[in-house]
């Protein structure tokens, strides 16, 4: 029995081993990639580690300090981040409501929500693309191409999600607390920030880093709704496909640096993160 | 003082707001659009009426269009059974203890993060002809010439390997969660009336997890269904309409032909097919959930 035990754990983890290797294999060659000159990369891939001092750092340089892709990448940053703040900030009032007050048609309007989510971006690009560029108009003025209509449409699909995870996490606060507070004279704004804030803490933590990843992934209405001043670092990564001899070495660097945030965040709070992710689906 | 419902409203009213600008104008707009031919290049660039519905009785016999949906249908069908027999093993050897547990755990979660298109590139840098190990390996190794520019079946399963690379990892996860939280009762009045391994997974474990089960269905077939960035950043589509999917086809017909009349009707027949799929899965959803009252 003993010995049979010890031969599933020696399989379980060679299974897991190989596993490992698939998923890193590729990245690693990424990874690789991006420190190479075009010469090097010339003929029979060569999989052995770069060192340090022969790394082509003008795979980095050339797009991020001579090129565009600082823009982007600042781009990137103002977008997700305003994005991930005003979708918590309007996610947390929502929930707010919908846990609180006895609204009416409250379970529709959290379901109808929900369907944003669900519904494929692509069936919506051309009027997003059309509204963007002429209906919604102030003056001179449209959301096409700016950073606004970027953080303003991803709300479509971020805020039903966070609308989701939230509402579990201020059911679960006590109505009494709040009940309490008012007798005692306090007003919305103070028990969102003495009571309802601290208590979800970490719920407002996932969501807002999950908002940030999905706003900071995001490529197809990104790559429709800009051309020249708001292009995000996703967008720019697609204009390696197009031109014919495809710098190889700047495309991974690229693809590199726009993995970065998503690597940090899952280092610093893996747990939640994965918490976050697959925790409306176990629920449900 | 406001009363106490209208504070309420007052909460929800940005949401609300943005939901119906950002998601249900733009859905009547193409619903209203759809009914036009209009193509902004054209010699009239205007909204022109030719006939009730004319471009949904063009989509009917547009074979490209009818087989980019079935080749979605297809793609989602297949990766779905692949990603969900590979992550419920995973998230069964994920519960018993082994060496290195969370070490294989973490790197397991790293593509979850990654962004579509990143996960693409990461993909056209391994596998393209001249560049990528993957085909030279093939070919020394097994004699295999991988060559998707070319190859239309490869093209697919690239595709299809790609995307299994990239969301097993949430499979696993979710049903480990699930299957972490599944009560201990069961298993052992099972182990007392001597059900053996198999019997326990078939008749309590599986049934246990069916509403998780669903739920990671529903999320994953909703996602592949609208997959259009690690096909267009690795394949473009091609070769051919090898992998065309729905996302990508209306894409083109839009943007590159400018099809705007024709490209909403097939926004909505999408949109129509994907709402129906949910409909289904959640109507089976609820029937379980009666089933079990």
């Amino acid at each position: 029995m003993k010995t049979k035990k010890t031969f599933t754990k020696i399989g379980t983890t060679f299974l897991w081993s190989l596993l490992t290797i698939i998923t890193l294999f590729p990245i690693y060659w990424m990874i690789l990639v991006s420190t190479r000159t075009p010469v090097e990369l010339f003929g029979k891939p060569d999989l052995s580690p770069t060192f340090f001092e022969k790394v082509h750092w003008k795979n980095f340089t050339k797009p991020f300090i001579d090129g565009i892709y600082s823009d982007y990448l600042f781009n990137s940053i103002i977008v997700a981040t305003s994005n991930a703040a005003l979708v918590t900030v309007l996610a947390l009032m929502a929930t707010y409501a919908l846990s609180r007050f006895k609204l009416p048609g409250s379970e529709s309007i959290f379901f109808w929500t929900m369907t944003n989510r669900m519904a494929p971006p692509a069936a919506f690009l051309l009027p997003l693309f059309l509204l963007f560029s002429t209906v919604f108009k102030f003056g001179d003025f449209t959301l096409f191409d700016t950073k606004i209509g970027l953080i303003l449409l991803y709300c479509v699909f971020n805020l039903p999600f966070a609308i989701w995870l939230l509402k579990g996490i201020i059911d679960g606060i006590p109505r009494e607390l709040d009940e309490a507070m008012i007798v005692d004279g306090a007003n919305l704004f103070t028990i969102f920030r003495k009571l309802i804030i601290p208590l979800a803490a970490p719920g407002i933590a996932v969501t807002s880093l999950l908002s940030f990843l999905f706003a900071w992934n995001e490529y197809l209405l990104a790559s429709t709704l800009t051309s020249v001043y708001a292009r995000t670092i996703p967008t720019g990564l697609s204009e390696f496909v197009t031109t014919t001899g495809t710098n190889w070495g700047t495309m991974a660097a690229v693809a590199l640096v726009s993995m970065l945030p998503a690597l940090l965040f899952l280092f610093a709070v893996q747990k939640h993160i994965v918490a976050g992710l697959t925790f409306g689906a176990v629920k449900g | 003082m406001l009363s106490k419902n209208k504070t309420g409203w007052l909460l929800l009213s940005p949401t609300i707001i943005i939901l119906v600008l950002a998601g249900l104008v733009p859905f009547f707009y193409v619903l209203y659009v759809g009914f036009f031919q209009w193509n902004p290049l054209a010699v009239d660039p205007s909204l022109q009426f030719d006939g009730f519905a004319s471009n949904y009785r063009r989509l009917i016999f547009d074979e490209i269009f009818l087989e980019s949906i079935w080749r979605s249908i297809k793609f989602s069908v297949v990766t779905l059974s692949i990603e969900l027999t590979l992550g419920f093993l995973l998230a069964l050897s994920l519960l018993s203890s082994f060496p290195l547990k969370s070490f294989f755990r973490s790197v397991h979660t790293l593509p979850l993060v990654i962004a579509p298109i990143v996960v693409g590139s990461i993909f056209k840098l391994f596998t393209v002809q001249g560049l990528g190990p993957l085909p030279h390996i093939l070919k020394d190794y097994f004699g295999y010439t991988l060559n998707y520019g070319l190859n239309a079946e490869q093209a697919f399963w690239m595709i299809v390997i790609m995307d299994v690379w990239h969301w097993t990892p949430f499979v696993t996860l979710t049903l480990l969660a699930g299957l972490s939280a599944l009560p201990q009762d069961p298993y052992e009045s099972a182990k007392i009336d001597g059900a053996n391994n198999f019997q326990i997974f078939t008749y309590i474990t599986i049934p246990m997890m069916v509403p998780v089960l669903i739920v990671v269905i529903f999320i994953r077939l909703m996602d592949s269904l609208k997959i259009v960035d690690e096909v267009w950043m690795l394949t473009g589509g091609g070769p051919g309409y090898a992998t065309r999917f729905t996302g990508i086809h209306i894409w083109k017909e839009v943007f590159e032909k400018r099809y705007y009349g024709l490209g909403s009707a097939m926004s909505i027949l999408y949109l129509y097919i994907t709402i129906v799929i949910c409909w289904v899965l959640y109507s089976v959803m609820v029937a379980r959930g009666k089933n079990e009252d």
